[in-house]
């Protein structure tokens, strides 16, 4: 607990080409009015509303925001940030949304960040007491990025209500780090600052859940896009949940598409050595 | 009948979702599927609108909505 | 970087969106669904002995039941002021003596020590000095009882369910189901509850919103209501029900406040805003323990002690520009003199006074130092020459009483008045800016800025005209 300190002090930009190089997007960031001058990694913060989002904001950054208690109640992101292992963290908070796939203005808020923005590292913060409507958002949020840490937030609340959640067998389906904690108390956060640490440098592989389709026509025409998609933009992690939202006649999708933009959500390729 | 129709306290299963656009998507998205098992929590002292239990979580819908949503009722 | 394929790509989409056909939504949304709920299935062991939920249900039935949902409302609000107001009555008397009594003293004297001249310490001292520390000992003590107060209630889940309960009226309204919740954002701030008004996606209901929202009683705000209700209103009962009278004024301006949120929301999505009111939902979370003491420690830092900073920071300018006003004469009389001479017939016919009004010209930045200001200009234009003394400054709630009836001339109508007025006038210049902010539109900036004060002058008007014409006053 002791590592992770509010680093107001700017230093120069990521150091190193290599590996476990950040891949966040600074022009894009600094479009979306996001300063991450003398941060090494950037972390976005998802979730439903009402899940305690805001408490694990405060405990990872040490600030003391206040938490509402309703939906939409993070209308703007709010910024923080957060040291450890001697690397430092931008933290942003995203609006709570139940889905990413409606498009009301927080939900594009949300999904344009983790899309174009390219996090190193996406935490979902999840209600340990609704397990099953806060993992749509997460199965979600795992299609657009495969840096992904799950937080299980309120298991204290969980345990109250006589629920028990076996975090192991979540890892094993979601292919992701799932981090059972308890945000109000404290407990859980150095295991959340450890797996965050560990996506964000590539030491912890994930292998994320792909998205379900069921539906064979539904299978069949994403199958037939995807590799198109892949083609007019290599390297982008995501072809397939794009191929979805334009058969979806997501709009905004279908926009960055056509004049290039959707190139944002693509990382460049790891250099040998800096410039 | 329809989610509008139930008394507090029942429970009943989601048939069909009527509406369209993205009224409809937000009750998608809020997990109001057709197999859904929905229940009446509460209901505003003015009569409307009614919080309802999906997916452990309550969900406070108007009348108008909940009349779109074909239920059957469970005991 | 575009690409040459990529109109192959939107017309293939378009293509093979026939064949899918127009469920994919519901397919897609549905599978999500399924394999969440069989992931969860696999992680979670419920101990079947224990219902979850079923004291929230409970607690639901009661705060939402037909007979009990509005009294309860009204009652955690009373309870609220209650304790501020009672609360905060010592403290206050205690700041009081200490800020303006004894340190201001001390300041003359060290002043006169140093041979400082007569303007430079009236300035710093009578100006500066003594509009911040008036600032502080009479906003300090309620905040710190009122904002800690406010936010375990929010904490606790309790506000989404008001805006349950209120939600037919803001529908009949054929306002969003949201503004409820904007409103009461804008009980902290109002800047705040506009900027909260993007939770509303229809363009209509938000204007309407952000219109509406100054009449959500604000942090400036409240302590002008408090100290009116406890000093003037609180004061014409017994003593041992002082503080709940005192609570229920406050209260009851709340209440015209949220009234007239809604009938200017009707009027206006019947007039210049027309439209049906759109769906929403709203999600009523689980209720949660409030972990009291740092909730305690996060209002105080992030509520009271910002607000209060914003109020010092404005203040102390105000201080040195009535300072000035005071001390500049022009022909017979100081600025101030003559802006309150000229300012008196207005202030008269709306049951108010000359220096009300200027008070609220000054504070056009921030509500916060209205109270301040009023009472130093009491004081330096008080027919007795008691203020040039520099005696009778020490501020405790029974004082503060004594010097607006005695030197003001303040009668019951004057602080039911102000009150009035101090829900209903133009927003703060932080909240007409973040208007225009978020508007980009000067027709509904000024609307927003203008319909509150036209309101305040012709309630006040009316007001004042019965309680003449009824020979209360």
């Amino acid at each position: 607990m002791s590592e992770h300190l509010i680093t107001p002090e700017a230093v120069g930009a990521p150091t190193a080409h290599c590996a476990s190089c950040p891949i966040y997007n600074s022009a894009q960031l600094v479009k979306l009015g996001i300063d991450i001058t003398g941060y090494d990694y950037v972390v976005a913060l998802a979730g439903n509303p009402n899940t305690g989002k805001s408490t694990v904001f405060n405990a990872l950054t040490g600030l003391r925001q206040h938490t509402g208690n309703w939906s939409g109640k993070t209308v703007s992101r709010a910024e923080g940030g957060f040291r450890f292992r001697e690397r430092r963290y931008k933290l942003l908070d995203l609006p709570g949304t139940y889905s990413l796939l409606s498009t009301s203005t927080d939900e594009e808020v949300a999904r344009d960040f983790i899309l174009f923005g390219r996090p190193d590292v996406t935490v979902v913060v999840v209600d340990a007491t609704r397990l099953e409507r806060n993992l749509n958002l997460a199965l979600q949020v795992l299609a657009i990025t495969e840096r992904v840490v799950v937080a299980l937030n309120l298991v204290d609340e969980a345990r109250r209500h006589g629920i028990e959640v076996d975090a192991r067998s979540l890892t094993r389906d979601l292919g992701v780090p799932v981090v059972p904690m308890a945000a109000r108390r404290g407990e859980g956060v150095p295991e959340l600052l450890a797996a965050v640490a560990d996506v964000a440098s590539g030491a912890y592989p994930t292998r994320p859940r792909r998205l379900p389709l069921r539906d064979p026509e539904i299978e069949r025409a994403v199958a037939a896009l995807t590799p198109q998609i892949e083609a007019a933009f290599p390297g982008l992690p995501n072809a397939r949940w794009v191929a979805l939202r334009l058969l979806d006649g997501d709009e905004s999708i279908a926009r960055a598409v056509a004049d290039g933009t959707l190139g944002a959500a693509v990382a460049p390729p790891p250099l040998p050595v800096a410039a | 009948m329809t989610l509008a129709d139930l008394p507090l306290g029942a429970r009943a299963q989601v048939l069909a979702l009527g509406g369209a656009g993205a009224e409809r998507r937000r009750l998608l998205d809020l997990g109001i599927l057709p197999g859904t098992v929905i229940s009446v929590e509460s209901r505003s002292p003015l009569g409307d609108p009614t919080a309802y239990r999906v997916r452990d979580t309550v969900i406070a819908l108007r009348r108008e909505q909940a009349a779109r949503i074909t239920v059957r009722s469970e005991i | 970087m575009s690409n040459p394929s990529a109109e192959q790509i939107l017309a293939d989409a378009a293509r093979l969106r026939h064949t899918v056909g127009g469920s994919l939504h519901d397919s897609v949304t549905e599978a999500i669904y399924t394999d969440a709920a069989q992931i969860a299935d696999r992680a979670v062991t419920r101990d079947g002995q224990r219902a979850a939920f079923s004291l929230d249900r409970a607690i639901d039935r009661v705060v939402t039941s037909p007979i009990w949902g509005f009294p309860i409302m009204v009652l955690m609000l009373m309870g609220v002021f209650w304790l501020t107001i009672a609360g905060a009555n010592v403290p206050s008397a205690i700041l009081g003596e200490l800020l303006t009594g004894q340190l201001y003293a001390a300041l003359h004297a060290g002043a006169a020590a140093v041979g400082a001249p007569a303007w430079l310490s009236g300035l710093l001292i009578d100006g500066v000095y003594l509009a911040t520390a008036w600032v502080i000992s009479v906003m300090l003590p309620p905040m710190a009882i009122f904002f800690p107060l406010f936010t375990l209630l929010e904490d606790l889940g309790y506000l989404p369910r008001v805006a349950f309960n209120l939600d037919r009226l803001f529908k009949g309204a054929g306002a969003h189901g949201k503004q409820s919740l904007s409103m009461m954002m804008g009980w902290g701030c109002n800047a705040a509850g506009v900027v909260a008004t993007r939770i509303i996606d229809s363009p209509r209901e938000r204007l309407i919103a952000i219109i509406t929202n100054n009449f959500s009683i604000c942090n400036g705000r409240w302590p002008t209501l408090i100290l009116m209700g406890t000093v003037f209103i609180g004061a014409t009962v017994a003593p041992g029900l002082a503080s709940l009278v005192a609570a229920a004024s406050v209260v009851t301006v709340t209440i015209i406040g949220i009234f007239t949120t809604l009938i200017v929301s009707a009027v206006l999505s019947r007039t210049m805003l027309k439209g049906e009111a759109s769906t929403f939902s709203l999600e009523l979370p689980p209720y949660r323990p409030p972990r009291v003491l740092q909730t305690i420690y996060t209002s105080l830092i992030d509520r009271t002690m910002i607000v209060l900073w914003r109020a010092v920071v404005m203040a102390a300018p105000a201080g040195a520009v009535i300072w000035l006003l005071s001390n500049i004469t022009v022909g017979d009389a100081s600025l101030a003199g003559h802006l309150v001479n000229f300012l008196e017939p207005l202030g008269w016919l709306l049951g108010l006074n000359g220096v009300i009004l200027l008070a609220y010209i000054v504070a056009i930045p921030a509500n916060e130092i209205i109270i301040p200001t009023i009472l130093m200009l009491t004081l330096t234009l008080g027919r007795s020459q008691l203020a040039q003394a520099g005696v009778m400054l020490e501020l405790e709630p029974g004082m503060i009483g004594t010097v607006l009836t005695e030197l003001g001339g303040w009668t019951a109508l004057t602080a039911v008045n102000l009150m009035l007025f101090s829900l209903l006038h133009n927003p703060c210049s932080t909240t007409i800016l973040t208007i225009w902010k978020e508007t980009k539109s000067l027709k509904w900036t000024a609307l927003a800025t203008l319909l509150p004060v036209a309101l305040g002058v012709a309630v006040t008007f009316t007001t004042a005209t019965i309680a003449r014409l009824a020979g209360w006053v």
